[in-house]
């Protein structure tokens, strides 16, 4: 039972990091049709734009962290609307989702040759260090991550539902025919789904390296896993996208530890492989929100 | 008129080819081995992607089926044609499996479907360790031996290797050619209206997917062989990614498209002698410009150029 | 020549909470031009993708020359030798106008694994430019059925419906955008083609001189129920179908 606990709370603790790249995905799915294929390596890079201030600029931490996370908000949020998606027009189709994986690629070389190929520490945020509830020893990043990544997606949550703008932003990502004509600027609502991905996935970043190291082919995993989690909460909604990451995370740590240790990374693939063809519309989703 | 000018590029390209690593080092040779083998590949994914319209994400996988298959089938000291024939029947029937999924979806949810297969196989590579030799893969594979003749050298095996993907060229050419060709097309631009003119989508589309990947083994049956190591990291999703770039960079449902392709991710490097990384990144940035600017690759970019001062001329006159 | 060619008995469909149709019955006999018309949303494409395998029907039966055909698949009543067109236009713009017109009909030449070793047009290019003649599209032959014009495309479409030689024809708004030089030649090729062949047609039509002057029997539609069913006179002069227009 005290493992049980263990387990499941550091699989809630990696899924809420997961799940707000998942929601990042989800946001910029709904406001431009775009599928983002180096959705992971926009997690890895913020992490090595705070090692960049931190050990060749010379920065202290904090400044590095304000650096790094302003510079993946432009590059990764302004940069990435402004010259690989925008110039598609609004149903990019293939084409886009081709150019995405190039930039995937383009990111994890340009860190690999500029930063370098080995894994790098990344300085925690968070204090180390375990406590005990009831026999089972439970770390305290684990729990910070869990409420640092819960918190941003409420933020997020009532940003969305409870403000002028973020009710704006639904409506220009639901039908932004009809949003155009009652006076919403469409186009600045997608630049701010934009922005806020951006923020979510350098937040992500921030969380999970100090787990992992820093290491330029943290994305390769990280974007899958990111379209499982967004897919199983069914694509377009942010509260399936959370649900969907901490699921995983849960599952993954669960099969890890119950069943197989070889096998753990297969269960989140047969799940989504189960949920696309026989709930398209995610596990949360309702019919109408199928969009194949 | 058309006919005539692709069949003399042909003949010109294949005499190219025949000539091309004479005198050159042990590398060039195998250089271009690569790239055939990775044409193979690209060509079967052009017919279920570029032709049928259908993603597939799992193309390196189909891959490592063949090259596995072809690599325990020959340490067994058993022929390279029966190895090669396991792996491309393999990857037809597994290829015609991972068919049905398409059968319900389409596009980034097919996309996701067919990535999530290659994991799994990955996963079941690196696992089975019986089978496979898991983490640390199969080594010392024997290159095939046809009749008296070995191909072990370096050049013999490039002559090889250029002889199987000149035959499955003909073979796919073959295929586009017959009246699949067009069916195959009119599934990928309206399914519904084919299917109302007769046409059996689902046994069609499961077809291109099956093809598609049989052309995967087939280049697995050379890969092993030619590197004489495989492991799972060759087959990974991100090899699935590169192929089909390769695809779409030389021109989606064009039947020279792949071939191009995967000649610029292979061969152009070399040639202009820069470092992997460096080129990456360009080559990445250029697909960036290419998918804005031509999404129908470098061989629609060139139907586009060459129809150009056509359209002009046709202006003056008019 | 008793028994009818087509044949619908309580054919029902819903989407959701819209009953799109109810409880249709109907006949068809041979060689007969039926139109179909109604107000929009009354259900007249769903009828037709009901009949046609497209969409399944959640009741009813639909026979073709006495042979039940509900639940098969477009494609094998394709090959029984039913034909249709759509109400958004579908032909295949990446193929030029000659090679929509030689798939409209190679599939049902051999079986599957024949047509692999088939000549490119299986045959069919002859049969295929006599039917670009008849519909006039001469000049448009090798063009990108894409590249062409929306009436031109309409023409296409058609053609596409007739290559296979299908000995019913059910064509959804085939006049819709149409201009009025090539509407007149395209009920002419419509009712030649009858006279010719024999053929059924089923003929979904919101233009009233056109289908008037091209059916010898119309059936409207209101509501997902059949109003009225006559002669062009008859229904022309009903009451309920004017009040169905008007009504909305
Ligand atoms: N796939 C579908 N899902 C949900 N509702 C549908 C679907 N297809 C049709 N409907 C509904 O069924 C009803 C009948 O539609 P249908 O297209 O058959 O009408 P129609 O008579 O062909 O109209 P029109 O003259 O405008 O073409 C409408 O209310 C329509 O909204
Ligand atoms: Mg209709």
């Amino acid at each position: 039972m005290a493992q049980f606990l263990q387990v499941l709370l550091s699989g809630l603790a990696t899924g809420s990091i997961y799940a707000l790249a998942a929601v990042g995905f989800s946001l910029v799915w709904q406001a431009a049709q775009a599928v983002n294929f180096a959705q992971g390596e926009f997690v890895m890079l913020p992490a090595f734009l705070v090692l960049i201030g931190e050990h060749w600029l010379h920065w202290p931490l904090w400044a590095a962290l304000l650096f790094g996370f302003a510079l993946s908000i432009l590059l990764l949020g302004l940069a990435f609307k402004r010259l690989i998606v925008q110039p598609f027009g609004p149903d990019g189709g293939l084409p886009l989702v081709i150019a995405t994986m190039a930039l995937s690629i383009l990111l994890k070389e340009a860190v690999k040759t500029f930063y370098g190929a080995e894994a790098e520490p990344f300085p925690s945020l968070l204090p180390n260090g375990t406590f005990h509830v009831g026999g089972a020893v439970v770390s305290v990043r684990d729990v910070l991550n869990l409420l640092a990544a819960l918190a941003v997606v409420l933020l997020l949550t009532l940003f969305l539902d409870r403000t002028k703008t973020g009710r704006q932003m639904q409506a220009a990502a639901q039908n932004p025919g009809v949003a155009e004509i009652l006076g919403v600027d469409v186009a600045r609502m997608t630049l701010y789904a934009f922005l806020l991905n951006a923020a979510l996935a350098a937040v992500a970043s921030f969380l999970i390296t100090p787990v992992y190291l820093a290491k330029f082919s943290n994305g390769e995993s990280l974007g899958i896993v990111a379209f499982i989690a967004a897919i199983i909460g069914g694509f377009n909604r942010i509260r399936g996208a959370l649900v969907g990451g901490l699921l995983i995370g849960v599952l993954d740590n669960l099969t890890a530890t119950y069943v197989t240790l070889s096998y753990r990374a297969a269960l989140p693939l047969v799940l989504l492989i189960a949920v696309i063809l026989w709930r398209p519309q995610g596990l949360l989703g309702d019919e109408e929100a199928r969009i194949v | 008129m058309r006919g005539h000018r692709e069949a003399i590029g042909v003949a010109v390209v294949v005499a190219a080819l025949i000539v091309a690593p004479l005198g050159q080092g042990n590398y060039i040779a195998y250089l271009l081995c690569s790239w055939l083998m990775l044409a193979i590949a690209a060509m079967g994914l052009n017919l279920t992607l570029g032709y049928a319209g259908r993603i597939s994400l799992a193309q390196a996988s189909f891959i490592g089926i063949g090259a596995y298959a072809t690599s325990i089938v020959t340490l067994a000291h058993y022929p390279w044609v029966l190895g090669m024939a396991v792996g491309v029947v393999l990857c037809f029937v597994v290829g015609l499996l991972l068919g049905f999924p398409a059968l319900r979806v389409r596009g980034h949810y097919l996309a996701f479907v067919t990535l999530a297969f290659n994991s799994l196989f990955f996963l079941v590579a690196r696992n089975e360790d019986w089978l496979t030799g898991g983490t640390y893969g199969l080594s010392g594979m024997p290159r095939p031996r046809i009749g008296p003749v070995s191909t072990s050298g370096q050049l013999a095996f490039y002559y090889f290797t250029l002889a199987v993907a000149l035959l499955a060229a003909v073979v796919l050419r073959l295929i586009v050619r017959s009246p699949w060709g067009r069916a195959f097309k009119a599934l990928r631009e309206n399914e519904v209206r084919a299917e109302s003119l007769g046409l059996d989508v689902r046994r069609l589309t499961l077809l291109a997917f099956a093809i598609g990947s049989a052309y995967g083994g087939l280049a697995g049956a050379i890969e092993a062989p030619l590197v004489q190591y495989i492991d799972p990291g060759s087959f990974d999703v991100v090899q699935s990614l590169s192929l089909l770039l390769m695809v779409v960079v030389g021109g989606l449902g064009e039947f020279w498209g792949p071939v191009l392709g995967s000649a610029v991710a292979v061969l152009l490097p070399e040639a202009l002698r820069v470092t992997a990384a460096y080129y990456l990144m360009l080559y990445a940035i250029a697909v960036i410009l290419l998918m804005t600017r031509c999404p129908g690759g470098l061989i629609g970019l060139a139907r586009r150029i060459a129809a150009r001062p056509a359209r002009r001329r046709g202006a003056a006159v008019s | 020549m008793t028994s009818p060619h087509l044949s619908v008995r309580g054919v029902f469909k819903r989407f959701g909470p819209v009953v799109a149709v109810n409880d249709v019955s109907f006949d068809v006999a041979h060689g007969e031009i039926l139109g179909l018309i109604g107000p929009n949303g009354s259900g007249k494409s769903t009828l037709f993708n009901c009949i046609l395998g497209q969409t399944a029907p959640d009741a009813g039966s639909v026979e073709v020359d006495g042979r039940r055909v509900t639940g098969s698949r477009a494609c094998d009543l394709s090959l029984l030798g039913v034909g249709r067109t759509f109400q958004q236009l579908a032909v295949f713009p990446g193929l030029s106008v000659l090679d929509n017109i030689i798939f409209a009909a190679q599939e049902h030449r051999g079986g599957m694994l024949g047509r692999l070793f088939m000549r490119p047009d299986a045959g069919l290019t002859e049969e295929a430019d006599r039917m670009i003649e008849f519909f006039r599209l001469g000049a448009v032959r090798n063009k990108l059925a894409g590249d062409i014009s929306y009436g031109q495309r309409k023409l296409v479409d058609a053609a596409m419906a007739f290559m296979a030689g299908p000995r019913l024809v059910l064509l959804d708004e085939p006049a819709g955008g149409v201009n009025p030089t090539m509407l007149a030649e395209l009920r002419e090729r419509l009712l030649t083609y009858n006279r010719e062949h024999g053929t059924t047609f089923v003929v979904i039509e919101h233009n009233m001189d056109f289908v008037m002057s091209l059916c010898g029997r119309i059936m409207a539609l209101a509501e997902g129920r059949i109003i009225a069913d006559g002669t062009p006179e008859e229904v022309r002069a009903e009451q309920t179908v004017i009040d169905s227009y008007l009504g909305g």
